[in-house]
């Protein structure tokens, strides 16, 4: 079977200019990305997971086409990506709705933009605010929204254009553990509703484990693919209760192996990067959540 | 969360009846608070020169004024200045807006233009508008041109920097999001970039409205035929001391209901901004 999407030996590098005042510093390029090889299937659920500052989400705007590999290729279908399209839908972690659109025209923006007409545009949106299920709330402006409404208007209005690929940038993190758990569950009926392939981006361990049929660990900067797990949870819907499975357990401790020398590699790396850009030595250091 | 807003409806039904005089003694209350100390103002206004604690030559009591005020709009004179006031005034505000909202949308999108150009918009926004109104009447001369343009530069610059920093503090991730969307720069401007920066252009606006009556009545001051700055100052040299008064207090009213209706322009059109005044 071929990839729904291939990233093959894709590097990205940044040139970062630090301004700290009197000093101009032209820092050499970081490189965020190293060779990464990944292959996604057709209707595939793979969860990427890494340290926080690992590259995850300059891997996720190479996917999306914002931004462009400094050598390697993205293919989608066996055709390279070359710029933003509307066959990759994006949902991020703050929403990104449109304030001044009301929740259904903020899910009929992106069938605007494909250039469908008003009456079908209208049906097509109402029809996926009630998939998220949020039937009722079409003439709600996104202040009048709790944070997991948004995002399930942000999850319907990515949707409703119908996308080859739904790529998501750590898209619960900003919620609570409720709401977050809530989504989760629905975002595995929404995934099992569409037969939609999703590339999930997560520094959350039992998130990963829970979503996805494939989790890819990535290293801490310069981020690589460190290796791939399979999930083998079969429906995971009907199963009760399966973060107490002994089995989503053991994969979770052995996902936590994986990473834990990289989380704390990252903060190393936060740490020197905050020293460097305070020399006076009053550092705020950033907590980096370790999440599980 | 649809249970909850359901349930909350129907108690509000319930209620109706009791709410409804509780509706109408808090807008009593507001009323009172939002009256109170203007009426007394007005009292004192009255009583003042009476009971001789100021001047009455220079101070005529508010009943004096207001009869001169209807001396004014019967003869038709005060419609005449007012008239003229209020079209130089609009046009030079309209010709503003024509010009700074297009030219400020630019200049905050192409961010190098915005770099060239910075230093020389500080520092014409920062001379007084009237300190050049010398070189408007010496290039214009005294008739209507240079009181157009005095109130088009006044206007212009409140509308373009806020148009600028409109523009230019947008959100990112709404651009992101809507480049994503494969939309072209062209509908990203036009969908995006404008209805994001809006709410920052009508402050814009709102600060022209009010400096466009301000620069005006001055610029009638001192060299026009009409218009209530010309009133105003026409009444005072004359020695008709009710009815500078009188255009005075016109001035003041033209005010707030061009500010009035501005601020109902921007709150239909940013509807969905959330209020924080309840």
């Amino acid at each position: 079977m071929t990839a729904k999407i291939s990233i093959q030996h894709v590097q990205k590098s940044f040139r970062i200019q630090r301004n700290l005042g009197h000093i101009k510093e032209n820092s050499q390029p970081v490189s965020a990305l190293r060779d990464i090889n990944l292959d996604v299937k057709q209707g595939e659920f793979m969860v990427i997971v890494g340290p926080s500052g690992c590259g995850k989400s300059t891997l996720l705007d190479l996917l999306a086409g914002l931004t462009k590999p400094n050598s390697g290729q993205i293919l989608l279908d066996g055709k390279a990506i070359t710029g933003p399209n509307l066959d990759r839908g994006i949902v991020f972690q703050q929403y990104a709705l449109f304030p001044w659109k009301t929740t259904l025209a903020n899910v009929e923006f992106g069938l605007e933009a494909k250039g469908i007409g008003r009456k079908e545009r209208r049906e097509i949106a109402q029809q996926y605010i009630a998939l998220v299920g949020l039937a009722g709330f079409e003439n709600r402006y996104p202040h009048e929204l709790s944070g997991g409404m948004k995002q399930r208007v942000a999850i319907a209005r990515s949707l409703a254009y119908d996308p080859e690929v739904l790529l998501m940038d750590e898209p619960f993190a900003a919620l609570d553990a409720q709401t977050r758990e809530t989504l989760q569950s629905e975002l595995l009926r929404i995934w099992e509703a569409t037969k939609k392939t999703i590339i999930f981006i997560t520094h959350g361990i039992e998130e990963a484990v829970y979503l996805g049929q494939r989790v890819a660990v990535m290293t801490s900067r310069p981020g690589r693919i460190k290796q791939v797990i399979d999930i083998p949870f079969e429906s995971r819907r009907s199963e009760e209760d399966l973060r107490a499975n002994p089995d989503f357990v053991k994969l979770r401790h052995e996902i936590w192996d994986l990473l834990k020398d990289e989380v704390s590699r990252a903060q190393e790396q936060e740490k020197t990067k905050t020293l460097s850009s305070f020399p006076s030595g009053n550092s705020s250091l950033k907590e980096v959540a370790n999440d599980g | 969360m649809a249970n909850g807003s359901a349930g909350e409806t129907v108690i509000l039904r319930d209620n109706k009846g009791f709410l409804a005089v509780e509706w109408s003694l808090t807008k009593l209350r507001k009323a009172f608070k939002v009256s109170v100390v203007i009426a007394s103002l007005l009292i004192f206004w009255e009583l003042a020169p009476r009971i001789g604690l100021v001047n009455i030559t220079f101070f005529p009591p508010l009943t004096e004024v207001l009869s001169a005020w209807w001396q004014l709009l019967i003869s038709g004179d005060l419609a005449e200045h007012t008239s003229a006031s209020l079209l130089r005034s609009a046009g030079g505000f309209l010709l503003a807006i024509v010009i700074s909202i297009p030219l400020g949308l630019a200049i905050g999108w192409w961010k190098s233009v915005s770099e060239y150009l910075n230093p020389l918009l500080e520092l014409m926004r920062n001379t007084a508008a009237l300190a050049i109104l010398p070189v408007f009447i010496l290039l214009l001369g005294l008739g209507e041109t240079s009181k157009i343009a005095i109130v088009l530069y006044a206007c212009f610059f409140p509308l373009l920097l806020n148009t600028i920093s409109g523009v230019q503090n947008v959100d990112p991730l709404l651009i992101k999001s809507a480049r994503s969307m494969g939309l072209s720069s062209v509908r990203l401007f036009y969908k995006v970039i404008i209805p994001a920066a809006l709410p920052t252009m009508f402050v814009g606006i709102r600060q022209a409205g009010a400096s466009s009556i301000l620069v005006l009545v001055a610029a009638e001051m001192v060299g026009a035929q009409s218009g209530l700055g010309y009133l105003i100052q026409y009444a005072q040299f004359n020695f008709q001391i009710p009815n500078m008064y009188a255009g005075i207090i016109s001035i003041s009213v033209i005010g707030l209901i061009i500010n009035y209706l501005l601020v109902g322009l921007e709150k239909r059109l940013t509807r969905w901004k959330q209020t924080h005044s309840e």
